[in-house]
């Protein structure tokens, strides 16, 4: 038995490290690499004795959480580090050279020729001035390669590759006429003009819909194969690792906590951090069955329609987009709703209606047998506390300059409450969203994402709503952000006996905290269900992309549930 | 196609601006104290209530107002302006006579403020922290906070009078006789001092605005993607920097280019420059009532004109607009 168990662990060792031999050439190693940041800054040093190495044709994925340093050694081997952050230790070698001796001359010789990069955020990463086709022929401009007009036909031969459709037309587009998937292609292929030995994604696919990320994961990973390129892919997103990495390296305040093959993170994780934050995506959970207590709905809506007219006017033909087509839902009292939709999908607008900050065309809004779409002026105003929103971008929701405990008191106040009590009745919020009463004296920016959506929660219950819509409301967050918000909601849904418009794009999310699901897509009802059906037999065949989409749902990951 | 229809759509609501701006001045007008044919008569010394009927018939005064404002507004849609009351002279005449000087001076400064703002800004953006940016800097907001008139008599007092480098008032030399190539020296010599003090506020401006919108632009994500891409720093900075830095300008120039006809009267006093802002001065203190019209009339329509060309540059220049316009 003994002997046997031994056998097969040498064997598989000798494999290993065959492959190892195969593969042996490291394109990109870090050694013992430092990045100071500038004085002030919330700690000395970004990344701190930073070691790793990515292998000829293998993605390598370095994981973490905001603040973590993730991308700070990405910026390093780019040469592109921000003003006043420079390294102080360490060496990144790259075919040959240390990178960190390098002159700035010599580091742009190699950008977009050896090594290529994408970004996170492809609706700002182009110029909005020039032409597709211009942008990418600049690469090789830069390098001094080809004429103009073989420039331009590689700019196609690029736009095919990367699958862009109608790529004739694409050149010659502007990048404000692509969707957020295409231009992401579009910066794709101008990283991989030069055909570089290594890529380095920054969160290429973060500020994309599901669907669109998973079409983009494939791109990456299929042009990684095809031309044997090396890629550093940089991500929050456990389930983008289980999709498309070989190599995983977990960043937490600049160190590495974990170093290693995929598979074994993934499967067994060894590091505490590693397996919360794998545990923070239950990629695999199908959301536990819940009981729906059939009480008369809280919120009814019925029929309601929305439609955005860009006014043509004189010169222009007038441009409509329907938002809401015959949306009809209803919410029980203490049931949580889920609205899951891509962007453009109409479920912004429906919280927005919901909450009366927009006005639908027509269609039917009770709360209660009261129709809110008809209420106007003094009764609106009466009405209106009984529904509150909690906003998705915690730092722009806030007021930067009005304290946090006035921020709360505001909607009271507004209502009639004397200014006093509405100041300690915000204290009394803050100490329960699990801030302390203290935080009313302070401002938005003493206080990270998620203390902020708890400030946001806060201000939502200020009025003691009955309905409470939360618009996005942990998109913005850190997965084990989201967790610990995710809770707070649950559990102040059931001390307050709260109903909840749960507005999402991301599946995992509202599986965690979602009774029942709405899909919509273009401002259509597609399925509605419990939770659990519409995971487990979703009828319908927008719903099953939606799901399928959802990154490293088929892989293997550690046990959360 | 587009663009056709875009010019003709704003023109003839440009129209309509126009016709109200004639009705709001005239009734202005109609609001200042004392008729000019008081003072016409007054100053010739005659008191009597004869002359000044008489006065009163000729310039048509006598009629009910509504009369008045249907003989100005049906004479200006002939470009007919009446008679500037002062001088016997068609109004349309003595603007057209003193359009090209006033022209010739704005449009000088206008350009120079323009490119001077624009290349200094653009090098102060470049230099942020260094000491030569700071010097730019530092003349911008002094041109940007001394008084127009101030710049424009110590400027006399220097070049002019110290140095006798240059002229001191006047369009040409006169009596000196100069044709052809001497006659455009002779103006460009004259054209220095008040198009170089007229162009040092806006210059101030450009500076200004040029480097906060291109440091902004820096800033930008698309420029860390140039930079991923191995471009030289000065492709960037000219490419993707400054061409989106430019969008905001666009919109200044064309607040500065509304203002070429009336906007130079303190520049063209202190140089005894014969343009608009001259007439309008003189207008203004002999209640010159019609000349004053008029040229309330010419300003306004240049803005509109203006306006209308800024807004075919900006879309020229940034493309989201040309597609959203279309």
């Amino acid at each position: 038995m003994s002997v046997t168990t031994g056998s097969v662990t040498t064997g598989s060792a000798t494999t290993g490290s065959a492959t190892e031999k195969q593969s042996a050439e490291t394109v990109l190693s870090i050694r013992d690499l430092n990045i100071a940041l500038p004085k002030g800054a919330d700690r000395a040093l970004a990344v701190e004795d930073v070691s790793y190495e990515v292998k000829r044709g293998e993605i390598m994925c370095v994981v973490g959480e905001s603040g973590s340093g993730k991308s700070m050694a990405a910026n390093a081997v780019m040469g592109l580090l921000p003003k006043g952050v420079h390294a102080t230790q360490g060496e990144i070698l790259f075919a040959g050279q240390n990178l960190l001796a390098l002159t700035e001359k010599q580091h742009r010789a190699l950008r977009g020729l050896k090594i290529g990069m994408i970004f996170q955020e492809p609706m700002t990463a182009l110029n909005p001035l020039m032409r597709v086709g211009a942008q990418i022929a600049e690469v090789f401009e830069a390098h001094g390669q080809l004429t103009p007009k073989e420039r331009q036909a590689r700019a196609l031969e690029l736009l095919i590759e990367v699958g862009i459709p109608q790529p004739e037309k694409a050149i010659r587009a502007y990048p404000f006429e692509l969707s957020g998937g295409q231009r992401q292609r579009v910066i794709i292929a101008m990283a991989l003009a030069l055909e570089p030995i290594l890529l380095i994604a920054d969160e290429p696919t973060t500020a994309l819909d599901v669907t669109t990320q998973a079409q983009i994961l494939e791109l990456i990973r299929d042009l990684q194969q095809r031309r044997g390129m090396s890629v550093m892919f940089i991500t929050h997103d456990f389930g983008v690792v289980a999709e498309i990495a070989n190599r995983v390296c977990v960043m937490r305040y600049g160190k590495i906590v974990e170093l290693g093959d995929a598979k074994s993170v993934l499967e067994n994780p060894q590091d505490a951090y590693t397996q919360a934050l794998i545990a923070a995506i239950p990629s695999n959970a199908v959301p536990p069955h819940r009981e729906t207590s059939q009480v008369a709905p809280l919120l009814e809506i019925k029929g309601l329609n929305k439609v955005f007219r860009s006014r043509g006017g004189l010169f222009k033909p007038a441009r409509e987009v329907r938002a809401l087509e015959d949306v009809s839902l209803t919410l029980a009292r203490g049931e949580t709703v889920g609205i899951v939709g891509e962007s453009g999908s109409g479920k912004s607008t429906l919280g927005r209606c919901v909450v009366r900050l927009e006005h639908p065309d027509s269609g039917e809004l009770l709360l209660d047998g009261v129709n809110l779409s008809q209420l106007r002026g003094d009764a609106l105003r009466r009405e209106r506390h009984r529904v509150q929103m909690i906003f998705q971008d915690p730092y722009a929701s806030l007021n930067p300059r009005t304290k946090v405990g006035m921020a709360i008191a505001q909607g009271p106040i507004a209502n009639g409450t004397p200014k006093a009590a509405a100041l300690k009745q915000a204290g009394e919020l803050l100490d329960i969203v699990g801030l302390g009463a203290s935080a009313v004296e302070r401002f938005p920016h003493e206080f990270s994402g998620g203390q902020r959506q708890r400030i946001g929660i806060a201000r939502a219950l200020a009025l003691n709503p009955e309905l409470i819509v939360a618009d996005e409301a942990v998109s913005a967050l850190d997965v084990s952000i989201q967790a610990q918000v995710l809770e707070l909601l649950e559990e102040l849904k059931q001390r307050l006996s709260l109903s909840l418009l749960f507005i999402t794009h991301d599946l995992r999310v509202a599986a965690q905290i979602c009774d029942r699901i709405v899909v919509m897509q273009h401002g259509r009802i597609v399925e509605q269900g419990s939770a659990e059906q519409i995971f487990l037999a979703p009828r319908e065949a927008y719903t099953q992309a939606l799901l399928n989409a959802i990154p490293g749902r088929e892989a293997p990951v550690a046990a959360t549930a | 196609m587009v663009y056709a229809r875009l010019i003709i759509m704003r023109l003839l609501k440009a129209v309509v601006v126009l016709f109200l701006i004639v009705i709001f001045n005239f009734f202005l007008i109609q609001m200042a104290p004392g008729d000019p044919a008081a003072i016409l008569a007054g100053e010739a010394g005659a008191t009597d209530q004869e002359f000044l009927n008489q006065l009163r018939e000729r310039f048509g005064l006598d009629q009910p107002l509504y009369v008045q404002l249907w003989r100005y507004v049906s004479g200006i849609a002939m470009l007919d302006f009446g008679y500037s009351y002062r001088l016997g002279v068609p109004v349309f005449d003595l603007i057209m006579a003193r359009l090209p000087a006033t022209l010739l001076l704005t449009g000088t400064a206008f350009v120079l403020s323009l490119v001077l703002g624009i290349v200094a800004g653009s090098m102060a953006a470049a230099r942020v922290k260094k000491p030569s940016g700071s010097i730019i800097m530092a003349l911008a907001l002094l041109f940007y906070a001394t008084p127009l008139f101030w710049v424009a008599l110590m400027s006399v007092v220097v070049f002019s009078v110290y140095l006798g480098w240059l002229p001191a008032y006047g369009l040409y030399t006169v009596g000196a006789g100069h044709t052809g190539f001497a006659l455009a020296l002779d103006v460009a010599k004259h054209l220095v001092l008040p198009a170089t003090t007229l162009a040092l506020f806006f210059m101030a401006i450009y500076t200004r605005m040029t480097r906060t919108s291109m440091l902004d632009a820096a800033q930008q994500d698309y420029v860390k993607t140039a930079r991923a891409k191995g471009l030289k720093p000065s492709i960037i900075q000219r490419r993707h920097v400054l061409r989106n830095a430019l969008l905001p300008i666009i919109t200044l120039a064309g607040l500065q280019a509304g203002q070429m006809v009336g906007g130079a009267i303190l520049t063209e006093t202190v140089f005894a420059w014969p343009g608009i802002g001259r007439l309008m001065f003189e207008a203004l203190q002999q209640r010159d009532y019609n000349l004053l019209l008029g040229i309330f009339f010419f300003s306004a329509a240049l803005v509109i004109v203006f306006n209308i060309i800024t807004d075919l540059v900006y879309s020229l220049a940034d493309p989201r607009i040309k597609k959203g316009a279309s």
